[in-house]
């Protein structure tokens, strides 16, 4: 297999020598930050399955699926409607990189002080290394931050970007631009795969990603018990691999593991004690696998019980409402969906800090740690509001910068477990 | 029955006993291989309890045998019970600087600490210190001598010493850069204090607290006189030692 994997990289254009590089490392890292945490469900062997072959199986599949002369289409936000997507024929896979091994290579063109997601997703399609991003015939990119909207431009030079205008204020006019996007959108699509998006293979692909959507909120929903079932490393892997996965296996996976926990609740076995520090984190997406934060905590003995990010609630936590079955209402139903995305590129987005206080209730979290990465002035400006609201609600919190290297895990360390001795007192 | 704290730092190692009082206090160099020091400090001891706090906590503590607890924990346990009115507490140590605000029952309320970089703490005087080919011990009394007033604007250690070569080679007295550089770091506390807010006695702790002149601005900066207790580097090692005797130490 390892042949074959590496004869279809060398087809899809990879740097071979610094790829090997990349393959050699997540091994022991994956052994050491996953395989190595104790009463993991058995439904996270799929999981580690697909990260044990992350560069194999689903590249061979997308390989497959061009073959028939289906269209990949990649994408870096959770904006990006995929139901438009799935609907013409299409499969659409997230790119999001979370790795600093794909960091210097960016370096050489983009500037330093950029935040780590951008550099490291950039620096993927400039070495080479990444199969994904070979074998996707269009990048959709999106304006939600300036760095990444500066990026693709950029991008552009190396494989085609379209890039989606999303508003920055929720008014009735916002509203209405974005609606025009997805409808323009849906035309490149159709364009790209040749297929015609109707209502009926729109209504399918609308009840398939939410079927995926409702599984995650199930696995959601039961990390709200105590003791928790899973580890919050587990539950974001679940939801990292959700954006390059299958998205019908994916949803069957995600339930079959949530009937194992059903029934770890049932008989009240956990991962962590039920006195564990419950942490829910909010803030930028953490993409694979960037596992750095989530390891820190749970290492010091609390567990994450949520993420209020772009890999985490933000990602599922609406449905695409029913319409008639019409596809300009469907198309309004799916506009609306997107907009609901609380994300800090909008002004203003109190909805989040309503969020982040019902969440922490909810997932009856003792503290919250807010997470963004360095050079993401949308989340780190917005952490000042969330500092403030959660300190009239009287939650604690603590504000965390960082990126993907590692070194100030010493400081992270430390300041972490002061926070959770401060949570637990 | 004789209790330990270890506070095993990224340039010294503190180590600090008591009882009913506090018996011996001892800082020694951290080294290159803090382990081996802290296994030879501790040899043939053998205390009622032991708490190990530090960088190097999560290094030692599995062959020390101790529980860990958090440098702000412990730095706060130790000040109150130097000062049992203070409320807020600031420490300079060799790789990180942090502030923190107490309750009036002395539990940690709120924190801030520097991340990644060494902007603020002792190793950033140290690399000063060097370039200016003064010993450590002395770099605050020569900033105190200065005639002039000048900016350092980076904060940054590496751009920093780029700056200060600079400075010497335009021919500036080394006396005023190293003001200049005093007034970088003391602005950068006064931004965490700041942040965390001032609400009452504060303790200046950690080696930093050794700087004179580093004491001075910061006092001009709070407009109050901050209180350095007498050993400064070994609040933190006294405040694992009082958790270590009271047993008040998750797990």
């Amino acid at each position: 297999m390892a042949n074959e994997n590496e004869q279809m990289w060398q087809e899809l254009g990879i740097d071979l020598k610094p790829h090997g590089a990349l393959m050699t490392a997540l091994g022991p890292m994956f052994q050491e930050i996953y395989l190595s945490q104790p009463n993991r469900p058995a439904g996270m062997g799929f999981y580690d399955f697909v990260v044990g072959d992350i560069h194999g199986i689903r590249v061979k599949e997308l390989r497959e699926h061009a073959k028939n002369g289906g269209k990949v289409v990649a994408t870096y936000c959770v904006f990006v409607p995929e139901e438009l997507v799935w609907a013409a024929g299409g499969i659409p896979v997230g790119l999001c990189a979370g790795t600093q091994f794909s960091i210097p290579m960016a370096e050489t063109v983009l500037p330093r002080n950029t935040c780590a997601l951008i550099k490291s997703s950039f620096g993927f399609k400039l070495g080479r290394v990444c199969p994904y991003v070979q074998a996707s015939h269009l990048i959709v990119g999106e304006t939600t931050c300036d760095g990444k909207k500066k990026m693709f431009e950029i991008l552009n030079e190396y494989q085609p970007v379209y890039v989606m205008e999303v508003p920055n204020k929720k008014t009735e006019k916002s509203r209405q631009l974005w609606l025009e996007e997805v409808k323009a959108f849906k035309a490149v699509i159709e364009k790209l795969t040749g297929n015609k998006i109707t209502a009926e293979n729109l209504k399918q692909a609308i009840a398939t990603v939410n079927a995926r959507r409702q599984a995650l909120q199930r696995l959601y929903n039961l990390r709200k018990t105590s003791p928790v079932p899973i580890s919050g490393k587990d539950a974001l892997l679940v939801t990292q691999v959700s954006f390059y996965d299958d998205v019908k296996r994916n949803t069957q996976m995600i339930n079959t593991l949530c009937d194992e926990l059903d029934k770890r609740v049932a008989a009240g076995e956990g991962v962590a004690p039920a006195d564990a520090p419950r942490i829910l984190v909010s803030g930028s997406p953490m993409a694979i696998p960037n596992w750095k934060l989530h390891h820190i905590i749970e290492s010091l003995g609390a567990v994450v019980v949520c993420e209020e990010s772009c890999t985490g609630t933000r990602l599922f936590s609406e449905l695409v409402k029913p319409s008639p079955a019409t596809l300009d209402s469907q198309i309004k139903a799916i506009a609306d969906r997107y907009m609901n995305i609380h994300c800090a590129c909008f002004t203003p987005n109190e909805d989040r800090l309503d969020d982040i206080v019902r969440l922490a209730g909810e997932y009856k979290a003792d503290g919250v740690i807010h997470y963004n990465l360095q050079f993401c002035h949308t989340y780190a400006t917005e952490a000042v509001r969330v500092e403030k609201r959660l300190e009239k609600e009287g939650i604690p919190l603590l504000r965390i910068e960082t990126d993907y290297s590692d070194e100030d895990a010493g400081q992270l360390k430390s300041r972490i477990e002061a926070f959770l001795e401060m949570v637990k007192h | 029955m004789i209790y330990a704290g270890l506070d095993v730092g990224s340039r010294t190692i503190k180590l600090v006993t008591l009882d009913t009082a506090v018996r011996d206090a001892v800082v020694i160099p951290a080294g290159v291989n803090p382990l081996r020091r802290c296994q030879e400090l501790l040899a043939g001891k053998n205390y009622a309890g032991l708490v190990l706090t530090g960088y190097g906590r999560h290094l030692v503590a599995p062959a020390a045998g101790g529980e860990v607890v958090s440098e702000i924990k412990a730095f706060a346990v130790g000040a109150r019970y130097l000062y049992p009115g203070c409320r807020d507490v600031i420490d300079i140590g060799g790789q990180d600087c942090k502030v923190i605000q107490l309750s009036e029952k002395g539990e940690v309320q709120k924190f801030e600490m520097n991340d990644r970089c060494a902007a603020g703490t002792g190793k950033f005087l140290e690399i000063m210190a060097q370039t200016l080919e003064v010993p450590i011990s002395e770099i605050g009394a020569l900033a105190l001598s200065a005639s002039g007033v000048i900016h350092i604007n980076s904060l940054c250690t590496v751009f920093a010493e780029s700056e200060v070569v600079s400075l010497i080679a335009k021919g500036e007295e080394i006396s005023t850069i190293a003001l200049a550089l005093h007034e970088a770091i003391a602005t950068r506390i006064e931004t965490m204090v700041r942040r965390v807010g001032i609400k009452g006695e504060i303790i200046f702790a950690g080696g930093g607290a050794y700087n004179r002149c580093l004491v001075k601005l910061l006092e001009q900066k709070m407009e109050q006189k901050l209180i350095v207790p007498e050993s400064p580097q070994t609040v933190g090692a006294l405040g694992a030692a009082l958790l270590a005797k009271s047993g008040k130490i998750r797990n």
